[in-house]
């Protein structure tokens, strides 16, 4: 559909009621609700076609809180626990009464994204501990995006793709136009009465990650695709929004160093850190690998390892454990000696040796079970192994060589319970607003919880579609 | 690694579909597929067959082509379904027939034609294949029943035999432990499985073409296709019995039950095979397995063959047109039965077997 005579202001270029900037979960959410209230909707995605939806199409999972069990949800997960469990992770940096605001959408959100066509199941194998509380999407993230777009285009919102977004006309704090790299149509600049602006974080602009990390972050691994750059929010923090969120903070996982630099996605993880000890390019310990339990340990270790001397570590393990976690992409490295193995790693041999056969001596009795947080512990040691601790001694010994893996960025611009960017002199805009990655800092000031991207990618897209579609109506 | 590129190929999309696991709630390929870590030959020909080619995993998953992880599990499974039909064919020496089905079946059909139609030239005077012939026994003027019934008769048994024996190396292959019989609560579960088309539903929503919109009606003209062959097979069944037991002989009235059947089925072998060919010329490419080409449209033509010359039959089998007709409708069904153990026929049974299996492990899954 193309925007109608009635939103042609001046008979001669375009105009849309909402411009929505960005192509994944948020953005469409956004879209379809901007629509459905009534709307002319254009969504211009960056990425071509099949590149479409950013970390969308890498996720498979939503937290949403519910008061009962459902056909896929094993049991109840209230408003407040989800509340808790929220400041645990973030250690209380959030904004609570954004946050508590979210948590109470997310209960509706579980039954209008499937009115959009997303389907459910229950969560994946491998995965038992977060069916109460996570819901999964029916063949992944891709899926879910795939039905978001079906029903977007049946109401009628626009979609263009390769379309990039150079410069954004802002004034006073109200969006005027966006200028376009490709025209789109004869025209290279896009006017609407509102902005929503769901176009990601910066995690695939390494220069970017270089201004808070050094080259550090030459050695980072973009599990997304190359077209997260975070050029929307670089141009609304220039023009005068309001930023939030510590820059260095992110979502970071351990993923297998041999994964390629971008769009990896869930595959070149590891889950195997538990089952043995994680080792530096010295062959040192370095964080206690038994800490707490998938999936809260989960996201701890890309930080841990982008800390470490070129952002190298090594999961070392042996012959015993290789059924307990998933298979993987990349198959072990393996050695029939400890010095073997770490010959084949480019590690010191005396060295390894010494870290394994001083955490094997370190080892307690114990009755080893991965599910709890078991009495399995090492002592005498530092950094100590407080669960899941057990020898390694059968050969072969074996290894994944790991490296950051940056999900998201938590950077991004304040906006207000509508989603309504504030900006830097704390007034609100008159039309502009975000969702998704790029305002997760509001909620998210470190740590994660698993499904919480999309938690904040599905609410917050859906309120800004509305707001921005009332603004344009009124 | 396996014996061929393809098994290979397989292999490695099932290592990289076993660290995702995103698909696992689509079909039972993926549940098949965790309950492994390694693929053997045997493994990665039955998840070959468990698939039913749907689209679902191809426009869901993240990793397809253009990605440089080029995930596409349907065509790799598609080429190493037909594959293992030549591998597993009995006997070995006739496996060479999947290379160039299309052409073959063809072949075979246009020969089986000719033959009925010469046949019944040579030995039929020419005012008795083309008189007019009402009443019981009618058919039996241009060709003796007995002769018939041989004829048919062996071609069917041997076709069940080659098929019998085709499967069994293919059980063996994908059993464990090697030899294990199937039970009878599996059975049953393939036979719900295969007779609802469970897995041909792009995860729910309709299989996929020429994009990303379900929009595919392959399970109903599959089910078109499937219950209109087996009403036709009943039909025929129903005859042998009338004419054995009751001494009734063709043709029948239209009110009775063999011709109801044989109606039916006839329609449903008409308009399903249209329907499959015109899903087949719309398929995504991207999921097909070109090369097998020739196989799946030769199986939908014989099957469509069969139907029109058997609705042409009955509607004008009380004109001088029925003994050409007869000719040709025996022909098309004669063709069809010797080269069941060695076109797109055997899909069928392999795909039955691999569902028995699935059924089966999932009841001794832990």
């Amino acid at each position: 559909m193309s925007p109608t005579s009635s939103h042609r202001a001046d008979g001669m270029s375009s105009k849309y009621d909402v411009l929505v900037i960005g192509g994944g979960n948020a953005a469409l959410c956004a879209a379809i609700a901007a629509r459905r209230g009534g709307a002319s909707v254009l969504v211009l995605e960056g990425a071509p076609k099949f590149y479409r939806g950013g970390n969308t199409r890498h996720t498979r999972n939503m937290r949403c809180a519910h008061d009962a069990a459902t056909e896929i949800l094993t049991g109840p997960y209230t408003e407040e626990e989800f509340w808790e469990d929220l400041l645990r992770v973030t250690g209380g940096q959030t904004d609570e009464v954004l946050a508590r605001h979210m948590i109470r959408e997310s209960k509706d959100i579980l039954n209008w994204i499937v009115e959009q066509g997303v389907r459910w199941q229950p969560s994946l194998g491998g995965t038992l501990s977060l069916g109460r509380t996570n819901s999964f999407f029916l063949g992944g993230g891709r899926a879910m995006l795939n039905a978001l777009y079906l029903t977007a285009e049946r109401l009628g919102v626009d979609v263009e793709y390769d379309a990039e977004v150079i410069d954004l006309v802002i004034e006073d704090g109200m969006f005027l136009a966006a200028r376009l790299k490709r025209p789109i149509k004869g025209e290279t600049e896009i006017r609407a009465t509102s902005l929503v602006a769901a176009a990601g974080g910066f995690e695939a602009n390494i220069e970017w990650l270089k201004q808070y990390w050094g080259d550090a972050a030459d050695n980072f691994l973009i599990r997304g695709t190359p077209y997260n750059r975070g050029s929307i929010l670089k141009m609304l923090l220039d023009k005068g929004v309001q930023e939030v969120g510590d820059p260095t903070q992110c979502h970071a996982v351990a993923i297998d160093a041999r994964a390629p630099k971008f769009d990896g996605g869930i595959i070149t993880r590891h889950d195997s850190v538990v089952f043995g000890i994680v080792v530096n390019k010295h062959a040192q310990r370095f964080y206690d690998e038994g800490e707490d339990i998938w999936p809260k340990r989960y996201a701890i270790w890309g930080r841990l390892v982008a800390a470490q001397p070129d952002q190298i570590a090594y999961i070392i393990f042996d012959s015993t454990v290789v059924t307990s976690f998933m298979p993987t992409l990349f198959p072990p490295i393996a050695g029939q000696t400890v010095a073997e193995l770490a010959g084949k790693l480019e590690l010191d041999p005396a060295a390894l040796e010494k870290t394994v056969t001083e955490f094997n001596a370190a080892v307690r009795p114990g009755t080893f079970d991965h599910t709890i947080l078991d009495d399995c512990r090492t002592e005498g040691i530092t950094p100590p192994k407080t669960h899941w601790a057990r020898r390694i001694e059968t050969p072969p010994y074996l290894a994944y060589p790991v490296r950051p893996g940056i999900t998201f960025t938590y950077l991004g611009t304040r906006v207000t319970r509508e989603a309504r960017m504030l900006m830097a002199d704390g007034k609100p805009s008159a039309n502009m607003f975000a969702a998704g990655e790029i305002m997760a800092g509001n909620v998210l000031g470190k740590g994660y919880a698993a499904g919480m991207g999309m938690t904040i990618g599905s609410v917050f897209g859906r309120i800004a579609g509305r707001e921005a579609a009332r603004h344009a109506k009124n | 690694m396996h014996g061929t590129r393809i098994l290979d190929e397989a292999d490695r999309l099932m290592t990289v579909c076993n660290s995702c696991r995103y698909c696992e709630g689509l079909c039972a390929v993926f549940p098949a597929m965790e309950m492994r870590r390694a693929f053997s030959d045997g493994d990665l020909n039955y998840l070959a067959n468990l698939c039913h080619s749907c689209g679902a995993c191809y426009v869901d998953c993240q990793f397809s082509p253009p990605h440089e992880f080029n995930v596409n599990v349907p065509k790799t499974l598609a080429v190493a379904r037909a594959e293992s039909y030549a591998a597993y064919a009995w006997p070995q020496a006739l496996s060479g027939a999947f290379a160039r089905n299309g052409l073959v079946i063809s072949l075979i059909a246009a020969l089986s034609m000719a033959a009925f139609i010469f046949g019944f030239a040579a030995l039929n005077d020419r005012s008795v294949l083309f008189g007019v012939h009402t009443g019981p026994g009618a058919f039996y003027r241009l060709m003796p029943h007995n002769a018939m019934a041989a004829l048919f008769s062996v071609a069917f048994l041997y076709a069940i035999l080659a098929l019998v024996m085709s499967v069994r190396a293919f059980w063996r292959d994908i059993g464990t432990p090697i030899g294990g019989r199937a039970d009878g609560g599996s059975i049953v579960q393939a036979i719900r499985d295969a007779g609802e088309l469970r897995y041909l539903h792009g995860g729910g929503v309709g299989c996929y073409n020429e994009d990303d919109k379900p929009t595919d009606r392959r399970k109903l003209y599959h089910h078109l296709t499937f219950y209109g062959f087996l009403l036709c097979f009943a039909a025929t069944s129903v005859a042998t019995l009338y004419h054995y037991l009751l001494g009734r002989e063709a043709p029948y009235p239209w009110w009775d039950l063999p011709v109801v059947l044989g109606a039916l089925g006839g329609i449903g072998l008409i308009v399903g095979p249209i329907g499959l060919f015109v899903a087949k010329l719309r398929g995504a490419p991207e999921l097909l397995d070109e090369q097998r080409y020739g196989m799946d449209v030769g199986f939908i033509a014989m099957l469509f063959l069969t139907g029109l010359t058997g609705m042409l039959l009955l509607i004008l089998r009380e004109t001088a047109a029925m003994g050409p007709l007869l000719a040709l409708h025996l022909g098309a069904v004669f063709a069809l039965f010797i080269t069941i153990p060695y076109g797109k026929f055997v899909h069928g049974i392999y795909r039955f077997a691999a569902l028995v299996r699935y059924a089966q492990e999932r009841r001794t899954a832990p």
